[in-house]
């Protein structure tokens, strides 16, 4: 399933002396299946942005198609619950959200909401919480008795088990240790290899995106600054630190090891481990 | 939704309304609120209708802002003037549909009970608008403080009311985001039977009170870190400043109740 911007504008308290506009003439386009970065300084229009993607902000301009729905400024939309079943959001800190007696409870929600028989959401329920990687012992608990991180996973899986075609991400791992960052991080990216989900992340960690992402999204003062394959987007480190972004930290070593070397390497390696067999094969070259 | 109440917010402006001193803002409408009730005919309104068109007009605070802001009161001012016009029974009776009767007596207790509502809602929201809650609370700590000899915690109070007035607008976006995402997990706040209605509520109310809870928890945390004591030995940043347009105010209160005293019948 396709989500097409066009030319969506967003203000907050439109109307108000307190009108304050967050995007404006945003166009772009998630392609299905594809895993999708948005990047961008603070401030810049991403969170807007994505809650336009299940239509829990409606543009004041521009309209935006989600599959086969079409939602344009100033029509009212109705029977949106298909829409967020379809596009599932986990939230910065989406432990916050966290509300009912038991695990189990809290993550059968989101299905239930969406007409899911009680069985069928507590067999998800069981998928959703190994994926995240807790054991099944927590579902009885109370979500308030868990750590912080363990919070974290249950609210993803609360997000998983509504298994949605568009899973759309805000910092999913702000907060948490490295460990369980790359685990997270991980299953997302497995996800969307294996089941042919569509995923859009929103982060501040340049080596996510790098990692992860098909396409990458440059947010900048509520307008796309530039859209584009990571290989593109990092080769150029000067367009990045203009808006107050930067390469990763694989690519800044790469540019230091190219200029100790004298020449560039093939290519912009957007991994570790692609930096080190790129250095290997080199290695092998001057042998 | 949230974002069109204006009621609490803040506006800021540079106005000499804006620039009064929040003692004598808070005293002139102290001092207003007592004598709207003196007014009992058409002149005495008119004075007051027109005094608070002049708060407004210097204030600087756009009418139709205004208006639209308070659109929620409205209708509560709605609300008790039919209930004056159904339910008095005085003068001649102006018409009879079904069983009710509109008498005249009604008719202009709820005009008049309605104008004064008005002129006090008008006012005071002037005052939040005009005024950042932090000088609110400076100006009622200061007001209050001679009650400090009776052992009244002043500074406590002043405290409690700022950090309220402080964290209206950060639970209101907590509750934003919290139903958003509640929203994004298929739930339903906008339709549905009463009962399912209030059900709807529990996913909202229960995060929104845990996180308030930790909040107030971290912010007594962080205030005893950078020393907080109480009032004891704490000096003052802001210092309230009483300067001559004060003193016209208060001047302005004093000839207003004067001209009420001689023109109410």
């Amino acid at each position: 399933m396709d989500i097409k911007l066009r030319e969506v504008e967003y203000s907050y308290a439109a109307g108000t002396p307190f009108e304050r506009q967050a995007i404006m003439d945003v166009t772009f386009t998630i392609p299905s299946g594809q895993y999708v970065a948005i990047i961008g300084h603070t401030g810049s229009g991403k969170s807007t942005v994505l809650q336009h993607l299940n239509a829990l902000l409606r543009p004041l301009k521009g309209e935006i198609e989600i599959g086969s729905r079409t939602i344009a400024a100033g029509r009212k939309g109705k029977k949106l619950k298909d829409v967020r079943r379809r596009v599932g959001i986990v939230f910065q800190f989406p432990e916050h959200q966290l509300f009912d007696e038991t695990v189990e409870k809290d993550i059968c929600f989101g299905p239930m909401n969406f007409g899911v028989s009680e069985e069928e959401a507590k067999k998800r329920t069981r998928e959703a919480i190994g994926l995240v990687g807790l054991p099944e012992e927590v579902l009885g608990k109370s979500p308030f008795d868990l750590s912080g991180g363990q919070m974290r996973r249950v609210a993803i899986a609360g997000v998983l088990a509504m298994k949605p075609d568009v899973l759309v991400l805000d910092e999913p791992t702000a907060g948490l240790d490295p460990r369980g960052r790359q685990d997270i991080m991980n299953m997302f990216a497995t996800l969307q290899k294996k089941n042919g989900l569509t995923c859009v992340l929103v982060t501040h960690s340049m080596e996510d995106a790098a990692r992860y992402a098909d396409k990458i999204i440059i947010m900048h003062k509520g307008q796309v600054y530039r859209t584009g394959a990571p290989r593109d987007i990092f080769s150029d480190a000067d367009s990045l630190t203009n808006v107050g972004l930067d390469i990763p930290e694989t690519v800044r070593f790469q540019r230091m090891f190219e200029s100790h070397l004298g020449h560039p390497l093939d290519k912009v390696c957007l991994t570790p481990e692609e930096l080190a067999a790129e250095v290997s094969r080199l290695r092998g070259e001057m042998t | 939704m949230m974002e069109k109440m204006i009621v609490g917010r803040y506006l800021p402006a540079d106005s000499v309304v804006h620039k009064m001193d929040p003692r004598a803002k808070l005293l002139f409408i102290f001092g207003f609120v007592i004598i709207v009730f003196l007014a009992n005919n058409a002149v005495t309104y008119a004075v007051l209708g027109a005094i608070t068109c002049l708060i407004v007009l210097l204030s600087r605070v756009k009418l139709r802002f205004l208006i639209n802001g308070l659109k929620p009161v409205l209708i509560l001012i709605l609300f008790t003037f039919f209930l004056h016009v159904f339910f008095t029974k005085e003068g001649d009776i102006l018409a009879q549909i079904g069983f009710l009767t509109i008498y005249k007596g009604g008719v202009i207790k709820g005009v008049l009970i309605s104008i004064r509502f008005l002129l006090l809602i008008f006012v005071t929201s002037l005052l939040t608008l005009t005024t950042p809650p932090i000088s609110v609370t400076d100006g009622i700590e200061s007001l209050f403080g001679p009650l400090k000899k009776l052992k009244l915690p002043v500074h406590e109070l002043a405290l409690m009311m700022s950090i309220s007035l402080r964290f209206i607008p950060t639970l209101l976006d907590e509750t934003d985001k919290i139903m958003k995402a509640q929203m994004a997990r298929g739930a339903d706040f906008s339709s549905g039977s009463i009962p399912e209605r209030v059900k709807a509520v529990i996913p909202l109310l229960i995060p929104l009170f845990v996180s308030a809870f930790k909040r107030a928890e971290e912010l007594a945390v962080a205030m005893e870190a950078r020393g907080y004591k109480g009032s004891e030995g704490r000096t003052k940043y802001r210092i309230l400043q009483w300067s001559t347009r004060d003193t016209i105010a208060m001047f302005l209160l004093v000839a207003l109740c004067a001209a009420l005293f001689m023109l109410r019948s």
